[in-house]
């Protein structure tokens, strides 16, 4: 009697395991399918983007995996005016924001004229406006160009630095890029 | 044991059935013996009001499933499609979205019914932790649907949304990949967000309101008075204090129905956009990933838990803010440590403590309305606080509250004739 007992336990222990191990690889099947097809990948690979077009001062802006790429051909005055904001910047160095680390430094780039960023907002995934002039009458005098974010009102120096006192946690994210020659850049992979 | 009830029919089609199926007991525990207190107000109606809503949701979103298109080339274009030209389209897609709209309104008034009364209170905590089941289920199936018409506002309030998952720590990027089905909100997120909303939350709710009910009736309901009317029985076994479900609660419920449904149709013809707050301007524009709308606001209906998400400096945090400030509810039957129910007869506290938290719901429903600046910042705040200092501090002022002898059978006042 006690024997039967104690074989009943261990069948319906061994039962209920074999199961579970069952359920979960049919569960993981279920789940695994939420993941990104293999077309999406396929569609979410590299993408090269000729800059031999793009005067200094100006921005282009391509999409790559349904974000907007920024790439902004900065002006020497661009350039030189990255230094005189720091005080009123939440993460001047980057510390906390993401990058490849050749744009770890106060352009995020590796040359300081070609800046390239997801004009993507850190806050909650809004676009950012860019507003390149200087002092203009919406932005205040103290305004020293930069990009601004309609939603909930997060500022952004030319380097994509985030200011202090905005809802967005940190700075544009900068994405894998590489130069392939002078113009040619490839957005999507580090080397 | 199958329970042995007499037939209530003397139609012999129908005692050939009650002899193979619970007809009668299932007719006579839900309906005619079944009890509830003779002194329901109007707060009472919102219960059956939401059946109502469901059932015209479940209708109309039938019907539109049968000219509407889920994939991001077509979705935009076939919501015009049906409400250009099919007949009668453009009647069953506002019934249907100004149906979420009073969905929302009827269930945060029953909501607020059971926070009046303690209709949460032992022994109905279960009602309630499966009323609150509901309300996710209602507020992701809210959400779901707010992306399918590929308006330019369902794009990036679901950017947003989705976003928010990001924000927990290591899985964030994987999980919003998983949950988006690609690296942004696309048309494979657009066809799984549709089989959600058709599929599997319409059937999660079906089967949580037939919990939800059949718990109600194993207790029995509670009244504006928040007695057991079960304490109290005659010499048949039934409650003094009770009267039928039907007929008397039913036809009282269809004069609460028919008003009801005067009000939801004069906003269905006269004001299906309800001045941008049932239908946002911004969703007549279709979706584009590459133009973020000016002012991306939610959904009327999530503006308190949005105007919570905003007032957190950090972003992070305030994700965590906006989930625990919907979780709390949950909650409410183990925070509040007074034993009596009604209001009627509760202290001082928990009514100045419910009086603030609902200026509290409606001010941050306003506040996130409007954009994150100056002063609304700082209303949303102090908002903020209150809100969740109702259900924090609530263990505290519910315990020293003095309350009022509960008497021994419900208050109902005969008309004088």
């Amino acid at each position: 009697m006690a024997e039967n007992l104690n074989r009943r336990k261990f069948l319906s222990i061994a039962t209920s395991l074999t199961s579970a191990v069952g359920g979960i690889f049919a569960v993981g099947a279920f789940v695994s399918t939420f993941q990104p097809s293999k077309k999406a990948k396929a569609l979410g690979a590299s993408i090269k983007v000729s800059l031999s077009k793009l005067e200094p001062g100006s921005i282009i802006k391509v999409i790559y995996r349904g974000k907007p790429i920024w790439v902004l051909r900065r002006t020497n005055q661009m350039i030189s005016e990255l230094d005189n904001e720091n005080a009123y910047l939440r993460d001047p160095e980057s510390d906390l924001s993401v990058q490849p680390d050749f744009a770890k430094n106060k352009f995020r780039s590796k040359n300081p004229e070609f800046f390239v960023v997801e004009g993507v907002c850190t806050h909650l995934g809004c676009a950012p406006i860019e507003k390149f002039a200087i002092a203009p009458a919406d932005m205040g005098p103290d305004w020293k160009g930069g990009f601004y974010c309609p939603c909930h009102g997060s500022k952004f120096d030319l380097s994509g630095r985030v200011y202090a006192g905005v809802p967005a946690p940190s700075n544009l994210r900068v994405p894998a890029h590489t130069f392939i020659d002078e113009t040619t850049l490839l957005v999507g992979e580090n080397s | 044991m199958a329970k042995q009830t007499e037939s209530i029919f003397t139609n012999p089609i129908l005692r050939w059935i009650d002899d193979r199926f619970p007809l009668s007991s299932l007719i006579k525990d839900h309906a005619t013996e079944y009890y509830a207190s003779k002194n329901f107000n109007i707060w009472y109606l919102f219960g059956v009001l939401s059946m109502v809503v469901l059932i015209i949701m479940l209708i109309t979103g039938f019907f539109l499933t049968m000219n509407y298109k889920p994939s991001a080339d077509d979705a935009f274009n076939s919501v015009e499609y049906i409400m250009r030209s099919v007949e009668n389209g453009w009647l069953i897609r506002y019934m249907h979205s100004t149906g979420a709209s009073f969905f929302f309104i009827v269930i945060y008034l029953h909501m607020f019914r059971a926070m009046l009364y303690g209709s949460y209170k032992k022994p109905r905590e279960l009602i309630w932790v499966l009323g609150m089941l509901l309300y996710f289920c209602l507020m992701a199936e809210a959400f779901f649907g707010y992306l399918l018409p590929w308006g330019n506002m369902s794009y990036w309030a679901g950017q947003v949304i989705v976003n928010l998952f990001g924000y927990i720590p290591f899985v964030g990027d994987t999980l919003t990949e998983w949950i988006r089905g690609d690296y942004f909100i696309s048309d494979i997120t657009l066809n799984r967000f549709f089989a959600f909303h058709v599929i599997f939350l319409p059937l999660a709710i079906i089967g949580l309101v037939a919990a939800h009910i059949l718990a109600l009736h194993h207790v029995g309901s509670n009244n504006p008075d928040g007695i057991e009317i079960k304490k109290n029985l005659d010499e048949t076994g039934k409650p003094i204090d009770g009267v039928a479900f039907h007929p008397f609660h039913t036809s009282k419920d269809l004069v609460g129905i028919t008003i009801f449904l005067i009000i939801y149709f004069a906003a269905v013809f006269f004001a299906p956009e309800m001045g941008g707050y049932f239908l946002e301007v911004d969703n007549f524009e279709p979706a584009d990933p590459l133009k973020t709308p000016e002012h991306i606001v939610p959904s009327w209906y999530f503006t308190p838990y949005y105007a919570i998400l905003r007032a957190v400096p950090n972003a992070a945090l305030g994700a965590l803010f906006l989930v625990l400030a919907v979780l709390l509810f949950v909650f409410l039957p183990w925070l509040d440590k007074c034993e009596v129910k009604s209001i009627r007869y509760r202290g001082w506290q928990y009514k100045f403590a419910l009086t603030l938290f609902a200026i509290s719901f409606i001010a941050l429903g306003y506040l996130g309305l409007q954009p994150a600046t100056g002063i609304y910042v700082f209303l949303a705040r102090f908002f903020t606080i209150t809100y969740f200092a109702f259900f924090l501090l609530m263990p505290l002022y519910t315990k020293f509250e003095k309350t009022k002898t509960v008497p021994e059978r419900v208050v109902y006042k005969k008309k004088e004739s």
